[in-house]
């Protein structure tokens, strides 16, 4: 059984089959990515995953519980946290109150804030940014914030889409050390564009075409797969 | 945070000192904002702190007001009775209505409200034989009395005023500056974020609704049982649109907005009326001002500029 499971997913938007029929398999501990073309169906794919988006037919088992009809918002406190594609903070607000939101709607909520907050900043690099408004940080803190939100869930299964985006190269070595020292406490669900960190940091990999699963293995299996290379890598 | 305490409650030591210094006038004047107050404080957690712009709360006001003044005027109840069950009975409407109305959001959301509280108002007038339609009735002296002290007289109706606004200002910074306060913020920044943190927004939303009709029932109760008068006119659209004018003139998600703009729009208008009656024409402007050059109000600026972590 693994931690996270997908059977028959599938959403259509009138003609357009965004995901249609995906089985998928999360082992816990691991780190899974995502890959395919534009258009392929993943942020369609994590948004049924994550609730976000209702499925049409299939079912999601997070540790063997059937969580398919499950609202967004309960599938988190269960343990399953997604970071947005487009950086998500509450710009408005302090960093600190932006993880605290978190650690409160996680799936341990009662933990003192006073502790568990700078521990989630400090995983990610920002200790001693607390009191910044989120809104004026750079780019890049941005989305390490939203990295430490995440983290501040205290998940079990973290859904990253794209999270290099926009990064520069430097902090993107960063990121991938930061990725790395998450497993094998939580599983990750990677949606990734870079192919040098999916290749870098993903144990398996799911390609995604046309809304259906167009291989899956390790990298190396997927390196050398002729239909991947024809659909994606540019071969 | 001790600062933003002092400030709060040196405010309310100086209110109530205010009410033994200043001429009769003015503080019957002060009572009656003080009383606004509290609907205003409580709208403004709602609209300031989680962003739901509800055009209905004068429904939530006069179902304080009417669960107040019914009993009175028809059993005989007493002051205490009628303030308690005016709070409850803000509460229960603000839930019901917000059971229906929070499955929709923004314009939607104001649309419902607002159509929700025009058929309670028209529900007031409509059985008149028991509310006393428009022109309303007067609450019978004998149950304007409040653990001994009569309403009627302007000190005990001063420290009445000041107490029911006193707690609610004192609830309504602990509840910002709670776990659940940050929740509303978020809500109102950022409402799919806030959901993907694991926080229903629905339920969140309710509640903040059902603790903002507590304080317009609170309110409205006050009203009726201080001032010795309930009618249909304060179920009207007016009576939603003042806290919202309130609050966007003292600063819309600020504690103490609320009594700084029933304040200074109660001075406005009393000053306006001495030389017109078109004193809702005033409300109207200062509300276009407002919206289009300050839209975060006086303790907004104050925010920005000055003291950032005012709450």
């Amino acid at each position: 059984m693994s931690l996270l499971q997908g059977r028959g997913l599938t959403r259509h938007f009138g003609g357009l089959r965004a995901v249609d029929g995906v089985d998928f398999d999360l082992e816990a501990g691991t780190i899974h990515a995502l890959i395919g073309p534009n258009g392929a169906g993943k942020t369609t794919f994590v948004s049924l995953l994550s609730g976000r988006i209702p499925v049409q037919s299939g079912t999601i088992a997070l540790a063997g519980e059937d969580i398919t009809r499950l609202p967004a918002h309960d599938r988190v406190r269960r343990g399953l946290a997604y970071t947005f594609q487009i950086t998500s903070v509450f710009p408005g607000l302090s960093v600190f109150d932006n993880v605290a939101l978190a650690v409160q709607g996680g799936t341990r909520p009662d933990r003192a804030l006073a502790q568990a907050v700078p521990q989630a900043l400090a995983r990610v690099g920002m200790a001693g940014m607390q009191r910044e408004t989120a809104g004026t940080l750079s780019y890049g803190h941005q989305r390490l914030l939203e990295v430490a939100m995440g983290l501040a869930l205290a998940p079990r299964v973290l859904i990253l889409d794209e999270p290099t985006q926009g990064l520069a190269a430097g902090e993107i070595a960063g990121f991938k050390a930061l990725v790395r020292g998450l497993v094998p406490e939580v599983a990750v669900l990677l949606i990734e564009h870079n192919m040098e960190v999916v290749m870098d940091l993903a144990q398996w990999i799911t390609v995604l075409n046309f809304g259906q699963v167009l291989a899956r293995g390790t990298p190396d299996e997927i390196r050398a797969n002729p239909a991947v290379q024809e659909a994606y890598l540019g071969a | 945070m001790s600062r933003v305490w002092a400030l709060h409650l040196g405010l309310l030591v100086a209110l109530l000192a205010a009410g033994f210094l200043l001429p009769a006038y003015h503080a019957t004047n002060l009572a009656r904002i003080m009383v606004l107050a509290i609907f205003a404080t409580g709208y403004n957690l709602a609209f300031g702190y989680t962003g739901l712009l509800s055009l209905g709360h004068a429904m939530f006001f006069a179902a304080g007001m009417y669960a107040a003044g019914l009993p009175a005027w028809h059993w005989g109840w007493g002051a205490a009775p009628g303030l308690v069950a005016g709070t409850l009975a803000g509460g229960a409407m603000a839930g019901l209505a917000g059971l229906l109305a929070l499955r929709t959001a923004g314009v939607s959301f104001m649309i419902v409200t607002l159509m929700f509280a025009q058929a309670f108002a028209l529900a007031i007038l409509y059985f008149n034989g028991w509310t006393g339609g428009d022109e309303g009735f007067v609450i019978p002296d004998a149950s304007r009395v409040l653990l001994g002290a009569d309403l009627r007289q302007d000190l005990p109706r001063y420290v009445t005023a000041w107490g029911l606004f006193a707690a609610g200002l004192i609830a309504a910074l602990a509840l910002v500056g709670s776990r659940f306060g940050r929740v509303m913020v978020a809500l109102r920044e950022n409402e799919e974020r806030a959901r993907m943190l694991g926080i229903d927004p629905f339920a969140a939303k309710l509640r903040v609704l059902v603790i903002s009709g507590l304080y317009a029932g609170a309110g409205g109760a006050a009203y009726a049982l201080l001032f010795g008068y309930a009618g249909g006119s304060f179920a009207g659209i007016q009576y939603s649109i003042l806290p919202m004018l309130y609050v966007l003139m003292g600063g819309a998600g600020t504690v103490l907005g609320g009594i700084l703009g029933a304040g200074i729009m109660f001075y406005l208008t009393d000053l306006a009326s001495t030389v017109t009656d078109a004193w809702l024409f005033l409300v109207g402007a200062a509300l276009v001002v407002l919206v289009l050059f300050a839209p975060r109000g006086i303790l907004g600026w104050v925010r920005a500029r000055l003291w950032r972590d005012l709450p």
